[in-house]
């Protein structure tokens, strides 16, 4: 590997951890979608701020956007708040608009600069090593992993000192305000979170992966625990786990790696999806056929029970009539006797069921629930 | 404005335009009144894939194509949506958000691919990211018109059973509505009237095309049927406005023009529609607590008239400022009821009740309005 494979690789990296932090937050609080508004409307911040400093390297640019991003929130939530339209709604209208704005601006007055809609919306990682940063004559590496580097230890920094505030109110908002956190202040100290990351990624990898890295490994990680910290280290494994697969992915194909990092996102949120244990498909289909199993075991032993020293017993115990007296498919009524079975709920003579004292014990238990 | 009748392209972006905004302002009515404004947002960027898996797949870039292929990407994405909300405890924005962003990163990532093919027919694709209305055909907007007008015919079709979906999709279930067939359906038109609009807004300008017309309309009306036609007005209107000022101004993009325009027209709507409009709720409420104040005052002044036996004996208004320490403007409020006959001052600035002051006050306090 040469040297700017690998610092793509890490810058790669970075972003992604720099993303999974605020992500978190946002997949919890149920404001995921924000995040796809914050990450395009910074661009009307740069933009403005490009027309004031005039330097489109200014350290200016990002206060701008961060800024522009929280007007996003506001204008969201006072829209929100004439109650004539709806949060979704609102989102939907104002972002659209600032960043419609923003294209108009750069179209109009900025088109001889180095900002065009096409790398705000797509980046291009494969040039971010070439830009970079020096201080005193050193070079101290890619100007995107010294930013990125910067914002993730904030983030990280911030999560750390506030960790209690964020974790109350982000689960119990009422509970919060009630004990003088000001959950209100949290939410802007985290949007601007938000929008400080989108601001400091989009320069590398584009507006859309900002929300790719910001929701799928914090969506993944909520599927493998209950943990708020567990699932904010997750989140970080799983965003570089994306990163530096997706650079390898991309590098054969000759493709936007920013977009191969995205759809690595997503794969892996889509095994996640199936694997996860206790929350994924398929341990919950395992689940629910364990439960059903369950569930027809003690129908059997009741209704074995019930019949026991009855003049019908001779024909309702019969394990081959099993399924027209219960309704079972007879597969699934032969399945249930072979596990009953086999757990020594019932034992058979001949062609009928008796039921064990186990088996007895478990349906009187059972019934007098 | 007579350059839109007889200027070629001004005329076809003009109609495509329109007719993008009948398609998107009718449908994403009810999008915005199912509270799923953002959907259309995610439909838009998840058809980016199948956009580019249908040029590799066929070779061709024919419109017809192409909008299935984002049509049918579009709506794998809504199935993703509803299977990862249905099955694990990730809520609908984060699922939203997820599918958009992947299914974008992933279309990106083919188009990349397919410009390295060095295939000189890939041009136009790109046209899908940000949409270029100024290349469309007369073929392009004839297609768009046949596709979003079978939508909006089926919407028509299905009216009563889409409305009822809208409102009360509970009472559809219990009246035996098949609800899941009819909120497929809905979403497929939603998908339909997306892939019309891409090319001509772009990916990202497409969800104001669905939010805009249907906030806008939703103020001035409560009927359904009303805010559809209204939305589609809108919508409409400001892809029309959007092409003719794009046209008239150099370097000026036709899609953010046309989402300036729909914007700016919801923001109106917002403030001055009858009724729901923030103006008219603001009057409204001056109204009411300017009503109340002179209740007050009324009362205060009947309390006072009945203290002294006679009618006419006058109290000042520091009296009856002090009667309210919390509400100030008293002195304006006698003089208005003195405007309405009901309040009459001495030669000392003395204020009593007029007769009809005194039916009024009566009625007021009777009717239990009284305030203090």
């Amino acid at each position: 590997m040469s040297q700017a494979e690998i610092e793509i690789q890490l810058i790669a990296a970075v972003v992604a951890a720099a993303c999974a932090l605020p992500g978190v937050f946002l997949v919890l609080r149920r404001m995921a979608m924000m995040s796809d508004a914050i990450s395009h409307v910074v661009l009307l911040g740069i933009v403005l701020s490009y027309f004031v400093t005039r330097d489109i390297t200014s350290p200016f640019l990002i206060l701008g956007a961060t800024l522009t991003g929280l007007l996003t929130v506001v204008l969201v939530e006072l829209l929100n708040r004439t109650r004539l339209v709806k949060e979704d709604a609102a989102i939907g209208l104002v972002f659209p608009f600032l960043f419609s704005i923003a294209v108009i601006l750069i179209a109009k007055y900025a088109g001889d600069v180095h900002l065009d809609t096409d790398a705000v919306l797509l980046g291009e990682l494969a040039f971010a090593p070439f830009n970079r940063v020096e201080f005193l004559g050193l070079d101290l590496g890619p100007k995107a992993l010294v930013v990125m580097l910067i914002i993730f230890v904030l983030s990280l920094a911030f999560i750390t000192l506030f960790f209690k505030e964020l974790k109350l109110a982000t689960f119990d908002a009422s509970l919060a305000s009630a004990l003088g956190f000001a959950p209100a202040a949290i939410h802007y100290a985290l949007m601007g979170l938000v929008s400080v990351t989108a601001v400091g990624a989009f320069d590398a990898v584009g507006s859309v992966l900002v929300v790719a890295l910001m929701i799928a490994p914090p969506a993944s990680a909520y599927l493998m625990t209950d943990k708020l910290s567990h699932m904010l280290g997750l989140s970080c494994l799983f965003g570089v786990i994306s990163a530096v697969s997706g650079y390898w992915l991309a590098v054969p194909l000759d493709a936007n790696i920013a977009g191969s990092m995205a759809t690595t996102a997503g794969l892996l949120f889509f095994v996640v999806f199936l694997i996860a244990p206790e929350r994924g498909l398929i341990s919950a289909a395992r689940r629910r056929s364990s439960q059903k199993q369950d569930f027809a075991q003690t129908m059997l032993a009741i209704h074995l029970l019930h019949h026991e020293n009855r003049p019908e017993a001779e024909d309702e115990s019969r394990a081959d009539s099993l399924h027209e007296h219960l309704r079972w498919d007879p597969r699934f009524a032969d399945q249930v006797v072979r596990f009953a079975e086999r757990a020594g709920l019932v034992t058979r003579s001949g062609p009928h069921l008796m039921l064990t004292e186990l088996g007895r014990g478990r349906a009187q238990r059972e019934m007098a629930r | 404005m007579d350059d839109i009748f007889t200027d070629y392209t001004l005329r076809t972006v003009a109609l495509g335009a329109g007719t993008l905004g009948i398609v998107s302002g009718a449908l994403g009515s009810y999008a915005v009144l199912r509270k799923q404004s953002l959907l259309g947002d995610a439909l838009s960027h998840a058809a980016l894939p199948g956009v580019a898996l249908a040029f590799i797949l066929t070779g061709s870039k024919g419109q017809f194509v192409l909008m299935l292929g984002a049509a049918i990407a579009g709506w794998i994405a809504t199935l993703f949506v509803a299977q990862i909300v249905r099955h694990t405890r990730i809520k609908q924005d984060s699922a939203l958000g997820l599918v958009l962003s992947v299914f974008f990163g992933f279309g990106l990532m083919l188009l990349t691919f397919i410009q390295q093919r060095a295939d000189a027919s890939q041009a136009g694709l790109d046209r899908f990211l940000f949409g270029q209305a100024a290349a469309l055909l007369e073929s392009d907007v004839i297609t768009m018109a046949a596709v979003g007008g079978l939508a909006i015919a089926l919407m028509l079709i299905f009216w009563k059973e889409l409305k009822l979906l809208s409102f009360d999709p509970d009472f559809a279930v219990t009246i035996g509505f098949p609800v899941r067939a009819l909120d497929i359906l809905l979403t497929t038109l939603l998908v339909i009237a997306i892939v019309v609009g891409l090319q001509t807004v772009g990916v990202v300008l497409m969800s104001a095309m669905v939010v805009a017309p249907a906030v806008a309309a939703r103020q001035w009306t409560d009927k359904l049927a009303v805010m559809v036609g209204a939305a589609a007005f809108f919508g409409a209107i400001s892809g029309v406005v959007g092409a003719y000022i794009s046209s008239r101004e150099e370097n000026l993009p036709t899609g953010p023009a046309i989402v300036i325009c729909i914007t700016c027209i919801a923001l109106l709507s917002l403030a001055l529609a009858p009724n729901r409009g923030l103006v008219w709720s603001r009057v409204r409420q001056w109204r009411n607590a300017h009503g109340l104040r002179s209740d007050a005052v009324l009362a205060d002044l009947l309390a006072l008239a009945q203290q002294h036996d006679e009618a006419q004996h006058g109290h000042s208004v520091e009296v009856l400022t002090a009667m309210r320490p919390e509400q100030g403007g008293v002195a304006r409020t006698l003089r208005q009821l003195a405007d309405q006959g009901f309040a009459v001052s001495n030669n000392a600035g003395e204020w009593s009740l007029t007769h009809a002051g005194l039916a009024e006050a009566k009625r007021v306090t009777s009717s239990g309005q009284e305030t203090s």
